[in-house]
């Protein structure tokens, strides 16, 4: 299903579908980041968002590649198709993928089952600010949407972080009509949301519609899980859970898919027989909780969590 | 007052619950072809607006049950409705404005029926913040303007749609809410519709939809009329935003735009010209216009990642191939060939100030509309418009959240259209150079007519003859310091050497010009702008000349050296800081005046009671602690003539 045929049979102009609005949107953003700053970076998680960011930059800039680098900041905990998938998407879009893992969490074994929410913060805000002040960033896109989080809903899409990457929602610019503004003293840098005004139905819709590949996590299978403080996960890699653990969880196979990927130890799955894009948007539809709900560092510290990440530099 | 939502009473938005679970494929067709309408929500929250926001997105399954949950942990927590749910914590996201008690940003919300899809920005209805509201009704297709039934039109419900119809939202809904508590008073209702209808009148507002409803119990937001009001014959405020017809219909029917955003050459052989088309269509062979440079040619293809279009329109987002080599570049328009928009360097335009710190008329801001981005400045506002009455205010500045009309002249011509015919051509913001903060949101009116009229005369003998014939490169030395740091005296010396050299020179004096040409200018933050503005323009007339031009001025703004600089051909200007420390310089005090400052005799000087911004990349540094003047003089001399 192509979004872009815009006249009937009878060559009558038709309305914009709110796909092709929000499309034409998020296109316009990445080129304006592009004219006006001097080294962008796609930050790429290799979610479906992601997956979706990347398919609207190489539909920005075509037939030229997208003229910047795609930057996983890495926790070593991610699903093994993720980094699968990854590999293989940066090298079809004929971009240079940047992987970065921190060294000092490295260093100090930080992992998801010892740390707790030190290992979001080490691994994840920490390295990402490590990894923009190592490149020279001045501006980052980032796949995150309003209608995820309540602070999220205050976010400009053009978010303005000091030479330290901490932002202050007070001082945010004012933004109108689409009109960016992106001009930032030395050693400050913008984040960038192209897909802020999506909702996650639009996502998958999007994904259908264009037909984009995604991990074949978010789709329901067989996959060997164990149950941890009341939660369902997925033993992506037995081996390396027994070592950190001590022991071996018990694993048991159930038919699960994930509705949101990051940490295999810290990404709840849900049973589901959900195995097509249609079937999983159908769940979703009928679900009745929140996406980040199988999240667990949204909760770290109750209210607002997320909000203060973000002045802390989380994305 | 109840905020809490009786979901039991709630009549769902989404009717297909069942079409999701029987075929899901059927309602993906359904949804994939729907359409989208951005609105904007005006009133306080004792219109009960996140209450009606909090229905719609409860209604359309945008609430989930943990985020109820934890909604009716927060409201025991830190709500203001005792036990009950407070709807405010809902739509309310930041923790330092739940503390505060009241929302102060622009938030965005989402929801969807059948027919559309809709992105709601909800802003504060508090006096104080015009900034937010026309922030997000910038990009609405809609305004809701919400009225309390039992107060009817209040001076903020005047206010609202005051900025509404300026950001030129045509489609206006007045929703009169809290029905309810008005026992679904017919009377009431119209009388309240009665005096909005005076009102709206006066201030230019042609039509609007008025709804009865109650947010807390439903009437007439999905269906109507509501069991309730059966003497209202309208439509629910569901259908209305389902059907309005929204403003993109209308810029598919003007003639092509296309504000190129960037140059896609990803090889020689491939030159495409990207951007959101603004208005029109355009097809392969139609012949355009490229604006300013007037220069044409015919578009060869439209190019997308699948494949070439037949034809693109208003709001979409392309590249176009041209058949010609023609010179196009970012901030340049592609337009109908038949008709292209104007290009102006000075407008009226109505502004709305944005930021903390006040407007300086004569300072340059950037100023961004569309893809152009130059150099502007704003002039004493003619007037300034006071929200609560509309009375035309005499002003000098304008304030936070204040609007005015003043007239703005840009250092080039822009391409550009009046705002209420194009928004995209028509609204732009201003930029402090400084900081980089979006300081002013402006619309414009029309271009003035001095600019198109004041045609420049064509010279026969350029400025290139007249230099050559002196044998030398013009250029402007432009001295920047404090007081008393050694300007004037350096800058004789240079002239003298250079004067020996036999170059053509002439020494502008900062005390010598306020004794003629400046002498109407104070020492105001906007008399100095304007005295170094008219020093520049002189600076460039002599340089025209062919002359060598020594300025010694304190000069002690950033931007406004930097708006000379931008007169200058590249090169012509040279930055000479002649770096003094204040304890230096109010040691000589060679005129006395630090003592009359230090005494408060002299208002407003500079490194006492006014700031002096030191240049951060001068083309010439001189530490006068670490030389004489002569020696100095000797440096710049040399770094001019190598």
């Amino acid at each position: 299903m192509a979004l872009h045929d815009l006249h009937d049979d009878a060559g009558a102009p038709q309305r914009l579908t709110h796909l092709q609005r929000l499309e034409a949107e998020s296109i316009h953003i990445m080129r304006e980041v592009v004219a006006e700053t001097t080294k962008p970076v796609m930050l790429y998680s290799v979610g479906k968002d992601s997956a979706v960011m990347l398919h609207l930059a190489k539909k920005a800039f075509y037939p030229s590649p997208p003229p910047f680098p795609l930057l996983h900041v890495d926790t070593t905990w991610k699903f093994k198709d993720m980094y699968a998938l990854r590999d293989k998407a940066a090298r079809e879009a004929g971009m240079e993928l940047l992987v970065h893992h921190n060294p000092e969490a490295k260093e100090r074994g930080i992992n998801p089952f010892d740390h707790g929410p030190l290992h979001t913060d080490m691994w994840k805000t920490e390295g990402l600010k490590q990894a923009l002040t190592k490149y020279g960033f001045d501006a980052a896109f980032g796949g995150a949407r309003r209608d995820e989080e309540k602070s999220r809903a205050k976010e400009r899409i053009f978010s303005f972080r000091t030479a330290s990457h901490g932002w202050d929602p007070k001082k945010q610019r004012p933004e109108l009509w689409n009109l960016y503004n992106a001009r930032k003293n030395k050693g400050e840098s913008i984040r960038v949301f192209p897909i802020s005004n999506w909702t996650e139905l639009d996502i998958w819709q999007y994904i259908m519609a264009e037909n984009i590949e995604i991990v074949p996590l978010y789709f329901a299978a067989p996959r060997p899980t164990y149950v941890m403080d009341g939660q369902l996960f997925m033993a992506d890699d037995p081996e390396r859970l027994e070592q950190v653990l001590g022991k071996l969880p018990e694993l048991q196979t159930r038919s699960v898919r994930f509705r949101t990927l990051g940490c295999s130890p810290l990404t709840g799955a849900v049973e589901s027989n959900a195995s097509t894009l249609a079937e999983v948007v159908q769940e979703m539809l009928l679900t009745t909780t929140s996406e980040r709900q199988g999240r667990v560092i949204d909760k770290d510290s109750g209210d607002a969590s997320m909000e203060k990440k973000k002045q802390e530099g989380y994305f | 007052m109840a905020n809490k939502l009786a979901p039991e009473t709630a009549d769902p938005i989404y009717k297909t619950d069942a079409l999701i679970a029987e075929d899901i494929e059927a309602y993906l067709d359904l949804h994939q072809n729907k359409g989208l309408l951005r609105f904007i929500t005006c009133g306080s929250v004792d219109d009960g607006k996140s209450t009606l926001i909090g229905r719609l997105l409860y209604d359309s399954k945008m609430i989930f049950e943990d985020q109820l949950a934890a909604l009716e942990a927060d409201s025991k927590r830190v709500g203001t409705q005792g036990q009950e749910i407070d709807f405010a914590l809902l739509v309310d996201g930041l923790a330092a404005e739940r503390e505060q008690g009241i929302t102060i940003d622009v938030a965005y919300r989402f929801f969807s029926t059948e027919k559309r899809k809709f992105i709601v920005a909800d802003t504060p209805g508090h006096e104080q913040y015009t900034r937010n509201m026309i922030t997000g009704a910038s990009t609405a297709d809609l305004a809701v303007i919400l009225i309390d039934a039992r107060k009817g039109v209040l001076p903020q419900t005047r206010r609202h749609s005051y900025l509404v119809n300026l950001i030129g939202i045509r489609n206006i809904v007045l929703a009169v809410n809290k029905m309810d508590l008005v026992d679904y008073d017919q009377s009431t209702f119209e009388r309240i519709v009665a005096d909005y209808r005076d009102f709206a009148r006066g201030i230019g507002i042609e039509d609007f939809t008025a709804i009865p409803i109650s947010g807390f119990k439903g009437d007439n937001i999905t269906q109507a009329p509501s069991a309730n009001t059966p003497w209202y014959q309208g439509p629910s405020l569901i259908d209305h935003l389902e059907t309005v017809e929204i403003a993109n219909d209308a810029a598919l029917a003007r003639p092509f735009r296309l504000p190129v955003q960037w140059v896609n050459r990803p090889n020689l052989d491939f030159r495409g010209f990207s951007g959101l088309i603004a208005s029109g269509e355009i097809r392969p062979g139609d012949p355009v216009r490229i604006v300013p440079s007037g220069k044409t040619s015919t578009v060869k293809s439209v190019v997308t990642m699948e494949g070439e279009l037949p034809r693109a329109g208003a709001g979409q987002s392309i590249t176009l191939t041209l058949e010609d080599e023609v010179d196009c570049s970012r901030g340049d328009v592609i337009a109908a060939a038949d008709s292209p928009p104007e290009a102006a360097d000075q407008f009226e335009a109505t502004i709305v100030w944005m930021s903390d710190e006040a407007m300086i008329p004569g300072r340059g801001y950037w100023l961004k509309l569309a893809t152009q981005s130059v150099t502007a400045t704003v002039a004493t506002p003619k007037y300034e418009i006071d929200i609560n009455s509309l009375d035309q205010l005499a002003a000098k500045t304008l304030q936070l959240n204040s609007i005015g009309v003043a007239e703005i002249t840009t250092d080039r011509p822009i391409v550009f259209e009046s705002y209420e015919t194009s928004r995209q051509f028509g609204g732009f913001i201003l930029i402090d150079k400084l900081t980089n903060a979006t300081v002013a949101a402006g619309m414009i009116h029309f271009s003035l007519r001095r600019a198109q009229n004041v045609h420049w005369q064509a010279i026969e003998i350029t400025r290139d003859q007249h230099a050559a014939m002196k044998n030398q490169k013009p250029a402007v030395l432009w001295f920047t310091g404090l007081s008393g740091s050694g300007k004037s005296t350096i800058a004789n010396l240079v002239e003298k050497k250079l004067h020996r050299m036999n170059r053509h020179t002439f020494l502008l004096d900062g005390d010598n010009v306020r004794h003629g040409l400046n002498k109407d200018l104070g020492f105001t933050e906007s008399d100095r702008i304007e005295n170094i503005r008219r020093v520049g323009e002189v600076a460039r007339l002599m340089t025209n000349a062919g002359l060598i031009v020594i300025t010694a001025f304190i000069s002690p703004f950033r931007a406004e050296r930097e708006m000379v600089r931008a007169m200058m051909p590249e090169g012509e200007f040279v930055e000479v800081f002649i770096d003094t420390p204040i304890e230096v310089a109010e040691a000589r005090d060679v005129k006395g005046l630090y003592k009359k400052a230090r005494a408060g005799e002299l208002k407003n000087f500079t490194g006492i009671d006014s700031p002096y911004q030191a240049p951060e990349e001068p083309e010439i540094w001189i530490d006068t602690t670490a030389m004489t003047p002569e020696e100095a003089a000797d440096l710049i001399v040399g770094k001019l003539i190598p």
